[in-house]
């Protein structure tokens, strides 16, 4: 290949004087079989147009599929998938892809690949424009006497920055405050509350029926809600519906285990949280709220699946390993008359993650994180 | 190269015949009286853009973006923004029955009552991760081969808002379906908020319309994800291509290629039908993932409950590395005056994104205050030729690869069935260390394959070509490279490094110094230390002069030029000589 510089500018000349190797230019242009070979050109031509083709028999095919195969709940008919989701993802995929894949062709084998040159320019204006710009400018600003009227800029600048005020409290009915919330008038309103009342029964998740304390055996773990969740008639508490039902649930879910009783160690003020070796802590984590679910009987750890914090189930819900920095509430229990759990009272503190006007209840040595 | 060219095939000839002005030309000249489109596309159908193909990983971002407003478009056809409870009637039977919001029971219906919802959806969700992960891609290449610097910083700082902005778009649009997957995403987000000194549980309040979870937080998500989001999008990429198109595509070096022009094929065709074909294939590819692989089984997770959660919750992979902060972070919550301070997860998940991204934005800025750079590139940097730079990017991805590592710390521990607690151990230690080592060993990997360029620029290739001398020793041959190829390694920029009152305005007079002068000069040094500059005119000189003599030497073993190159294969040996002569 000759290495004649064949372009318009080799550009060497603007490089500094020290540069070791002078540019040689661009290299000459090498023809293609299709540019030389008339043959060579039709065959892709024909292989181009046969790709546009085919293109249209997958729309074809898309439209078939479309209307034969099964959509409903077949979703697993073929290959675990649903025919009519595969059927039209393939035929459409194709026929675009053999757009694609036509088009390109046509540009790499038969368009020109002669390479050319375009000189750049550099992204500042010209001296010239720049001087113009910045006459103009200060034709516009004396013409208008902004400079001379300070009082009248300064007014127009303020009066216009204050349009972000009402754009600003017109957002305000976005949400109440939390401390509206927490006078609203659904059951448990606020970040300090909960649906739990002294006396409220806990319930299994699901099927919210209450659970019999001598029913559980040591290592059992039961998910489990206020009653409130599952109003019956008997109970005579409200039917939650909606954002409410979901807030309740979304604060009030609690987990039950029993463990020996000799292993629970309890916090201050707490001998008298537990039945019977049985215990009840708030299934949210303290961390940002996941749902905590993942038990393990023998160590009596909770681990939560979402950031892996761990929490110690016989000792107050203390943290042991994970972000957490908070142990789990404990939801003090006790039995009625019939023999099923029942609360003592609401959680002592809020549930869930921590937030700016949480205040702190210390629950002795068990309320640090242990890092 | 002697090819006949006279049989150079009819649809390259540039000759253009005239016609008489039919139909077209009166569409066109009835546009043109009233658009001026001649004069504004004189100049750009036939616009010049380089070739390579890392010039495509935006393009392939681009184009995914289109594919979402397409998919995107269907989807809102049937999917209801509401989180009013409704019982399930759908064809998907273990559903039926079941209590869930509309969004739920609309995407359900979406993906079993309506043909080509699950593609579409599939489509949508594919198409929204091959949107971010080319933007990374696109980020890296611009990165590493130097592409952001003058006068390309701003367009530099709208790729990284475009990176944030769909970062923020693809957490909006998974969590719509108020599957229990996207809602302890929701929740997650909620405690995140609430850890945010003094405003927090506002915000958090105002943005569910009172407590989590509310009925408000899905149709609010909707109108970030259909309409704010995308709106500032589709804006900053109109302004990335104006800016792409103002400034003139950066090229590699190389014969003829300066930083005065640009070197590549036309728009028209070329380009139109390459960029316009390429369309075609993200779109092709991505109807065929959303036709056979499998994403977001919604279905399979059931509607979201606030009491449930599923073990192996994660986000989108994208969001992947916050999450790992978060899951590796002490837990440092401390209570003061009867206010708390969750550092555990302010600092994580809403600090070091933050912090990240003013990194990111900045980069091209920190780079040219410390070099003291203020021209104009259009040339790309090889990676190796910007050691430093180039372990920056390595090291902050290798910051970014533990987190991503840290938030799927319990796949890992199921997966090799190691103890979670040792991980989360390591890795806390990992991400200080790790990308500490990263910089050193790329910078030092940058530098020695500058050493390689310099050898093969002195010395020649290794030919492979073993000689033995009549003592009996052995040696290597080496062969000169190709004038193209020695001119294309050392068209590059020699480092000047910054020192204080190197600046002078424009009558000559040194700037005046700064409080960090000092501090910057430093770091200047440290920028380009061990760099290896490439070799002067009379360096090259003098290598070949000595390549020369041994050649010279070694020719009359054996009476003919016994260069190699009739071993090598590169090319036929009669009558050459070494280079240049």
């Amino acid at each position: 290949m000759s290495k004649e510089p064949t372009g318009p500018d080799t550009g060497s000349d603007n490089l500094p004087a020290e540069e070791p190797i002078p540019n040689p230019g661009l290299p000459s242009h090498t023809w293609r079989p299709t540019d030389i070979d008339e043959a060579a050109a039709r065959r892709a031509e024909r292989q181009i147009a046969s790709m546009y083709l085919l293109s249209m028999l997958c729309v074809l095919g898309f439209v078939v599929t479309y209307f034969v195969a099964d959509v409903g709940d077949n979703w697993d008919t073929i290959l675990g998938l649903g025919a009519s989701t595969v059927g039209l993802g393939v035929f459409l995929g194709l026929a675009l892809l053999l757009i694609g894949a036509a088009t390109i062709q046509w540009a790499r084998k038969l368009m020109s690949d002669v390479e050319m040159v375009e000189m750049r320019h550099p992204a500042r204006s010209s001296d010239e424009d720049r001087e113009a710009t910045l006459q103009a400018l200060s034709s516009g600003a004396e013409d208008s006497g902004i400079a001379r009227r300070p009082l009248i800029r300064n007014t127009l600048l303020a009066s216009v920055g204050m349009l972000g005020v009402p754009a600003v409290v017109l957002l305000r009915d976005l949400g109440p405050t939390p401390g509206q919330a927490a006078e609203a008038d659904y059951p448990g309103a606020g970040l300090e509350k909960t649906v739990w009342t002294p006396g409220m029964r806990v319930v299994r998740d699901v099927v919210g029926t209450p659970i019999r304390a001598s029913d559980l055996e040591i290592g059992d773990l039961v998910n489990a809600q206020p009653e409130a969740i599952f109003p019956s008639e008997e109970s005579g508490l409200p039917e939650l519906h909606g954002a409410e039902l979901l807030i309740a649930k979304s604060k009030a879910a609690v987990i039950v285990v029993r463990m020996e009783p000799e292993t629970i160690i309890p916090g201050e003020g707490r001998d008298n949280w537990s039945v019977d070796g049985i215990v009840c802590y708030s299934k949210i984590c303290t961390h940002v709220g996941c749902p905590i679910s993942l038990y393990e009987r023998t160590t009596h750890h909770l681990l939560c699946p979402c950031h892996q914090s761990t929490f110690d189930l016989s000792d107050s819900g203390r943290v042991v390993f994970g972000p957490a920095g908070r142990h789990l509430p404990q939801l003090p229990l006790a039995v009625d008359e019939e023999g099923f759990l029942v609360a003592q009272s609401d959680f002592t503190e809020p549930v869930g993650p921590t937030y700016w006007e949480r205040d702190h209840k210390d629950i002795g040595d068990q309320g640090e994180a242990d890092l | 190269m002697s090819i006949d060219t006279s049989k150079v095939a009819t649809s390259n000839s540039s000759a253009a015949t005239a016609k008489k002005p039919g139909k077209a030309g009166a569409v066109a000249n009835w546009a043109d009286e009233r658009l001026g489109l001649g004069t504004a596309m004189k100049k750009n159908l036939r616009k010049v853009f380089p070739d390579h193909w890392s010039f495509m990983l935006g393009e392939i971002a681009l184009w995914s973006f289109v594919v979402l407003l397409l998919t995107g478009v269907f989807l809102t056809l049937w999917y209801h923004p509401s989180m009013a409870e409704v019982v399930y009637e759908g064809s998907y039977d273990p559903l039926r029955g079941v209590l869930m919001s509309d969004a739920m029971a609309s995407t359900l219906h979406i993906s079993f009552d309506v043909r080509g919802g699950v593609l579409m959806r599939q489509m949508h969700h594919w198409a929204a991760m091959i949107f971010i992960a080319s933007m990374m891609v696109h980020l890296l290449r611009v990165y590493f081969t130097g592409a952001y610097r003058k006068p390309r910083e701003l367009n530099w700082v709208i790729g990284c808002l475009l990176l944030l902005l769909g970062t923020l778009e693809g957490f909006t649009g998974y969590s719509l379906p108020d599957d229990l997957l996207s809602g302890t995403g929701i929740r997650a987000a909620d405690g995140f908020m609430k850890s945010i000194p003094v405003v927090g549980t506002y915000l958090s309040f105002f943005l569910f319309g009172g407590e989590f979870p509310g009925d408000q937080i899905i149709p609010r998500l909707y109108m970030i994800h259909v309409l704010l989001i995308p709106g500032i999008l589709l804006a900053l990429i109109a302004a990335h291509m104006l800016l792409l198109v103002y400034h003139k595509h950066t090229q590699w070096p190389g014969p003829g290629r300066t930083e005065e022009n640009v070197v590549g094929f036309p728009m028209l065709p070329v380009y139109a039908a390459k960029a316009g074909g390429f369309f075609f294939i993200v779109f092709g590819v991505t109807a065929i993932m959303g036709g056979l692989l499998s994403i977001n089984p919604i279905w399979k997770y059931g509607p979201y409950d606030p009491t449930k959660v599923t073990a192996g919750s994660q986000p989108d992979w994208y969001m992947g590395w916050p999450d790992g902060a978060l899951r590796i972070m002490p837990g440092w919550e401390f209570h003061l005056g009867g206010y708390s301070f969750a550092l555990n997860v302010f600092l994580p998940i809403i600090v070091l994104p933050g912090l990240m991204f003013t990194i990111l934005l900045l980069l091209p800025f920190i780079e040219s205050w410390i070099t003291g750079d203020k021209r104009e590139h259009h040339l790309l940097e090889r990676p190796r030729n910007a050691p430093t730079r180039t372990a920056l990017m390595v090291s902050l991805m290798t910051f970014y690869g533990l987190m991503w590592a840290a938030g799927g710390n319990d796949i890992i521990a199921i997966t090799l069935n190691s103890d979670i607690n040792q991980i989360t151990y390591f890795i806390r230690v990992a991400v200080f260390v790790g990308p500490a080592i990263a910089f050193w060993v790329t910078r030092r990997w940058c530098i020695s394959l500058q050493r390689h360029d310099e050898a093969k620029l002195l010395h020649g290739y290794e030919t492979g070509v073993i000689m033995r001398s009549p003592e009996g020793g052995y040696s290597e041959r080496h062969l000169p490279i190709s004038e193209n190829a020695a001119y294309t390694l050392t068209a590059r920029d020699r480092d000047v490094v910054w020192t204080p009152g190197s600046e002078t305005d424009e009558s000559g007079v040194a700037a005046p110094g700064g409080r960090l002068d000092g501090l910057r000069a430093k770091l200047s040094t440290l920028w380009f230390a061990d760099n290896v500059q490439k070799p002067t005119a009379q360096e090259l000189e003098e290598a070949r002069h000595h390549a020369e003599h041994e050649h010279a030497l070694t020719a009359a073993l054996d009476g003919v030029a016994a260069d190699g190159h009739q071993f090598d294969g590169h090319h036929a040996v009669e009558g050459e000589s070494l280079r240049g002569s």
